[in-house]
């Protein structure tokens, strides 16, 4: 029997011929982040297993709003020194860091890695298996090393042609909407067909990236050249691209046409509730805050379509659009091409790139009773702030038009 | 560790996220926080009042996709509130690690959501993943971890930070 991606990198790195779901393995790991250092220190362990494969950056209270969180960041600084932790990115040099890691090589077909952060699934778009530690990243600062239980493999085959005004984020909203939150619990999710091979790198990386928010431990693409295009002088070591064998056994296999697929939004309470917005747009939402940013959508491809959407428009009055890069190399980039300028002309708040408003920790919190609009992953209740406000996820566009508007409305109308 | 528990019931519903469990805006975004006082915010948003109402020994029933969404740590404030069992339908896979890793046993139960009411009392094996409801009577099985494995010995350890000094020891990382 064949073995899909995620069991041949499993068993690559478990130093295993073959695998089978369901089987517990110890891998070697190729990467960590650097979260749990301070874990490291406690257990009296005075160095990592392999100091250049740690990632490290503060990205959720970035720079510190308050003196704890400056004292934390601060601590954090004194262990990136005490552990020779090379790859460490300064306010000004990072940013989101989903997106900072893989600029900076972090990742790489066939590799395995497990970091801090849900939204690591993200790494999947590059063909590789990575995905969340928590707690037990310490164990991979120490030994390299972490547990895994091989997970059933599911297939969603992405049919068709992605209409023009449909992106990533609506393919990913319409396969949670369809299939629900918890089809992938558990398991690697590969995502294949036609559609996979039309969307950009950045599209992808946006379906990868809210493979946690569909339950996987996984969420893979194969490579192509747009994958080659993007690692080409970020990685210095070679890699090969790994694919599934034909008679690969797969769970399940799930077939979306997207040919007629529409924008779409997810109302609020669960990234699964997603709909057409065409069918949202009676209900003449009220918009508070509309937010383009987060490690799912903010990348240069998604503040150029919504400087596009608000070149010589403004944003309605009574709301607020915050943009926040992805990183501050996606920040210089959309600086030079202009896309900055106009959205500030729009009249857009610039941030610097952080986590902070999706998280609802900093620089962007929601009050009682308000909505808004965003290009982030998460809606539950109390998300973004407020328990009693109400976050709607959607495309960079949609999001964009939904500004202009002042209420939620199909970005179609405004391309 | 205690291998039979029982307590008393709080049933909590499908897709609970760790949103729910350590809201951002109360604790992420205030590190200064004890563990007791973030444990203070656990349900907030979807249960107010809730975690001033827990007693130590309780256990928690809830339905699908138990601790879905971020890998913040959802079992801490659980363990401090005095849980001593979580049993969920399905639980995410970050969430259910955390549980191990923090030595909070957490069981997928399938058929849980309908075994018991909030209120009632259960037994819980967490080796075997035997569960009596102790008001009815009836019996349910929970899947156990299987002995031999690594979250089998994390959990036994009493969690991950048990385990790694163990480890650790055996490995000649740390002096004894």
């Amino acid at each position: 029997m064949g073995m899909t991606i995620a069991e041949k990198i499993l068993a690559a790195h478990a130093g295993a011929d073959t695998v089978k779901p369901g089987q517990y393995l110890w891998c070697k790991v190729d990467a960590t982040s650097g979260h749990r250092l301070a874990d490291l220190e406690a257990l009296g362990v005075d160095r990592v297993w392999d100091p250049e494969r740690v990632f490290m950056i503060d990205d959720h209270q970035a720079p510190p709003p308050t003196v704890a969180a400056a004292n934390k960041v601060r601590e954090l600084r004194r262990l990136i020194k005490k552990y020779d932790i090379t790859n460490y990115f300064e306010y000004g040099r990072g940013g989101i860091l989903h997106q900072v890691f893989a600029e900076h090589g972090m990742y790489a077909p066939g590799d395995l890695v497990a970091q801090c952060d849900s939204h690591s699934t993200a790494g999947g778009v590059f063909n590789a298996c990575v995905t969340n530690a928590n707690l037990d990243a310490v164990h991979v600062l120490a030994f390299g090393e972490l547990w895994f239980r091989v997970p059933a493999s599911v297939r969603v085959v992405l049919d068709g042609t992605l209409p023009a005004w449909c992106v990533g984020k609506d393919v990913i909203l319409k396969v949670a909407g369809e299939l629900g939150t918890d089809f992938g619990l558990y398991k690697s999710v590969e995502y294949v067909g036609p559609v996979a091979g039309q969307m950009s790198l950045a599209q992808r990386w946006t379906v990868s990236n809210m493979g946690v928010e569909v339950g996987a431990k996984f969420a893979i693409f194969e490579a192509d050249e747009k994958t080659d295009a993007f690692l080409a002088g970020r990685l210095d070591r070679p890699y090969r691209h790994v694919t599934a064998d034909p008679d690969a056994a797969y769970e399940a296999e799930y077939t979306f046409d997207l040919s007629d697929l529409t924008p779409m939004v997810a109302r609020p309470g669960d990234p699964g509730n997603g709909v057409p917005v065409e069918g949202v747009k009676a209900e003449r939402v009220k918009v508070d805050q509309a937010f383009l940013g987060s490690c799912t959508n903010a990348r240069l491809e998604d503040l150029e379509v919504a400087a596009r959407i608000l070149a010589g428009r403004e944003v309605h009055p009574d709301v607020r659009m915050l943009v926040s890069p992805s990183s501050q190399e996606v920040f210089g980039e959309a600086l030079k091409a202009g896309y900055l300028e106009t959205l500030v002309e729009a009249g857009a708040l610039v941030e610097h790139s952080t986590c902070g408003p999706c998280y609802g920790g900093h620089l962007g919190v929601l009050g009682d009773g308000e909505t808004c609009i965003s290009s982030s992953n998460r809606n539950f209740r109390g998300r973004m702030g407020s328990p009693l406000a109400d976050v709607w996820l959607a495309s960079p566009a949609t999001v964009a038009a939904s500004a202009i508007a002042g209420e939620i409305v199909d970005p179609r109308e405004y391309l | 560790m205690e291998t039979v528990r029982t307590g008393r019931v709080w049933k909590f519903g499908d897709r609970i996220s760790t949103d729910f469990m350590v809201p951002g805006h109360r604790v992420l975004a205030n590190p200064d926080l004890s563990s007791d006082e973030a444990a203070g915010f656990c349900m907030e948003a979807n249960r107010p009042g809730w975690a001033s109402e827990v007693r130590p020994g309780d256990i928690l029933v809830a339905g699908i996709n138990f601790g879905c969404g971020s890998s913040r740590n959802g079992s801490e404030p659980l363990k401090a509130l005095g849980i001593a069992v979580v049993l969920a339908e399905s639980i995410s896979r970050i969430h259910l690690r955390n549980a191990v890793n923090t030595g909070l046993p957490t069981l997928v139960a399938p058929g849980i959501a309908g075994f018991v009411e909030e209120g009632q009392s259960l037994e819980v094996n967490i080796v075997t993943g035997e569960v009596k409801n102790l008001d009815t009577g009836a019996l349910l099985q929970a899947e156990a971890w299987q002995e031999g494995t690594p979250p089998y010995e994390i959990l036994m350890a009493g969690g991950l930070d048990a385990y790694m000094k163990a480890k650790l020891k055996e490995r000649g990382l740390v002096a004894n």
